[in-house]
């Protein structure tokens, strides 16, 4: 919990015309869970998608144990230590659960994870990993995704919308793998819609707001009010509404 | 007797075919590259195996083993240049690049060994045949680009689905941007499926060059059956390339049967007839990830 691990500098993204991400800087440090949330469009996808090199900056970089990333292709940097669990899930669907393990362990870096791990973790795998991914629930393909970027052993886990289409039961069930993930000297990045997953996870969070910073802190130094203001914007938070739900 | 032999001499073709389509479909398959060239990249192997097989004193029956790997090189070669430099701009130019390609090839050809027709040597092997019923005659030179045909595809799927490297170009073939993200560098992929289709249309034209005649224009019209057996097996099934050819050449020689202008005719057909009935083709996958 000390050196920098992650920095973004400045960084201004853009899809054609519009501006997605607009000069935002954070630092990640090494074996901390960070949390960048923010509502549809703020540019949180974009966000993660640039760091892990799909997208190319207009200005501002990214630094890996502060060395400029940024003219990297986006498989130098699973080398180095940056996987990303896209939104979507995004598994090769005409492949079989453990096929898709195998693709993220052929260019791994050594490490604690391994496939094995990988079904250790979780325990239904091994019975299902002859079965196509498509077969698979929504939780359990998200958990194939996020088992195929483990095995690839990152620095820094890029976790982009996990719950999206999950039922809260599942979600919390794949929270609940953060702590370990952790213990194994992998930090993570989570961007998340729903704030208060986000929020728990996280030891910091960073809120954005149509591509800008609008807030960031601990989740202990955050109200819940503050929160709101940061993701929705100032003037949409009705006052009676915020005292409503206070009350 | 006459339809069993007109399904023996339509599989036999078939399996040309299907040696010729797999190249193609596995462009289209992993690079999403429709290769305007590939018919002509056939000739041009049908053309070196001619060059050199007198020059490095192979007899023109072993001449794969020279061509093949040359051809796996240019093919990794020729991705990493010309058609990934097309790809990165958007996916039409690859039309016009692989278009463009073929014209200059053709040309080139004209202009170096002019219009007349070649084949490769293979001595008194070409007129031989196993005969094992009155009107049946299978050659035996037919029979080898089948059983080259079958072992082709049969090693493709076990290098796709057994081989790390494979399962890196199933990979790109399904998603892209997931298989960067899984620290595939997706160029790199991109050149050896395409040093693998350029191997087997090397193949293929020098089946072709064996069993018969070419000529520098002789791509184009070896072109259309490919996207034919392609489109009838469904794009990105292997045994589907093989179920395919064998279709089309069966299609085709039932066609000659009726009336010899028919061949090509009943061809077209029953691609028609899949096309309308089964758009994905008869071993096509719906894409089933939503």
């Amino acid at each position: 919990m000390s050196a920098a691990l992650l920095e973004v500098e400045s960084l201004t993204v853009h899809h054609g015309q519009l501006c997605a991400i607009d000069d935002v800087s954070f630092t990640q440090r090494q074996g901390e869970v960070l949390a960048v949330v923010g509502a549809n469009g703020a540019g949180k996808s974009t966000l993660l998608r640039t760091i892990a090199g799909l997208h190319r900056p207009t200005s501002g970089c990214v630094r890996l144990d502060g060395k400029d990333i940024n003219d990297l292709s986006v498989s130098r940097r699973v080398a180095l230590g940056i996987s990303l669990v896209p939104e979507g899930r995004r598994l090769f669907s005409s492949m079989t659960l453990e096929e898709n393990l195998q693709v993220g362990a052929y260019h791994a870096n050594p490490g604690p994870f391994d496939i094995k791990r990988v079904y250790e973790l979780f325990d239904w795998m091994p019975g299902r990993r002859k079965q196509s991914v498509w077969q698979l629930s929504g939780g359990e393909q998200q958990a194939v995704a996020i088992g195929r970027a483990l095995v690839a052993n990152p620095r820094v886990l890029l976790l982009d919308e996990l719950s999206l289409g999950l039922a809260p039961i599942i979600i919390e069930k794949i929270y609940a793998l953060v702590p370990e993930i952790l213990a194994q000297g992998v930090s993570i990045l989570i961007v998340e819609q729903d704030v208060s997953q986000g929020v728990s996870a996280a030891d910091r969070v960073h809120c954005l707001l149509e591509g800008r910073t609008s807030m960031t802190g601990t989740p202990a130094e955050l109200t819940s009010e503050e929160i709101d203001r940061a993701y929705f914007g100032a003037g949409l938070v009705a006052p009676a509404v915020t005292s409503g739900v206070v009350e | 007797m006459i339809w069993l032999n007109i399904v023996i001499q339509g599989a036999l073709v078939g399996g040309f075919y299907a040696l010729f389509a797999c190249g193609l479909s596995l462009m289209f398959g992993v690079l999403k590259v429709i290769n305007l060239a590939h018919g002509d990249m056939a000739v041009v192997a049908g053309y070196v195996a001619v060059f050199l097989s007198p020059r490095l004193h192979i007899p023109g029956l072993w001449s794969f083993l020279v061509v093949v790997p040359l051809f796996a090189l240019l093919g990794y070669v020729v991705q990493r240049t010309v058609i990934q430099k097309s790809i990165d701009r958007d996916p039409f130019t690859t039309l016009l690049v692989t278009f463009g390609l073929s014209v200059v090839i053709e040309n080139l050809l004209l202009e170096m060994y002019s219009a007349n027709g070649q084949s490769i040597n293979i001595g008194s092997l070409i007129g031989e045949s196993w005969h094992p019923a009155s009107i049946i005659y299978i050659s035996y030179v037919s029979l080898a680009v089948l059983a080259a045909a079958v072992l082709v595809l049969l090693a493709l799927q076990l290098f796709l689905s057994k081989s790390g490297i494979g399962r890196l170009i199933r990979a790109v073939a399904d998603d892209q941007e997931a298989a960067q993200l899984s620290g595939a560098n997706y160029r790199h992929v991109f050149g050896i499926a395409a040093a693998i289709a350029f191997a087997t249309v090397a193949l293929a034209g020098i089946a072709y060059g064996m069993m018969t005649q070419f000529a520098p224009t002789s791509g184009g019209v070896n072109l259309l059956f490919a996207f034919e057996v392609v489109v009838i097996g469904g794009i990105g099934s292997l045994w589907g390339t093989l179920v395919g050819g064998i279709a089309l050449g069966i299609a085709q020689q039932f066609g000659a049967h009726i009336n010899l202008s028919y061949q090509i005719l009943a061809g077209n057909i029953l691609f028609l007839a899949v096309l309308a009935v089964r758009p994905q083709g008869l071993f096509g996958r719906r894409s089933s990830l939503a």
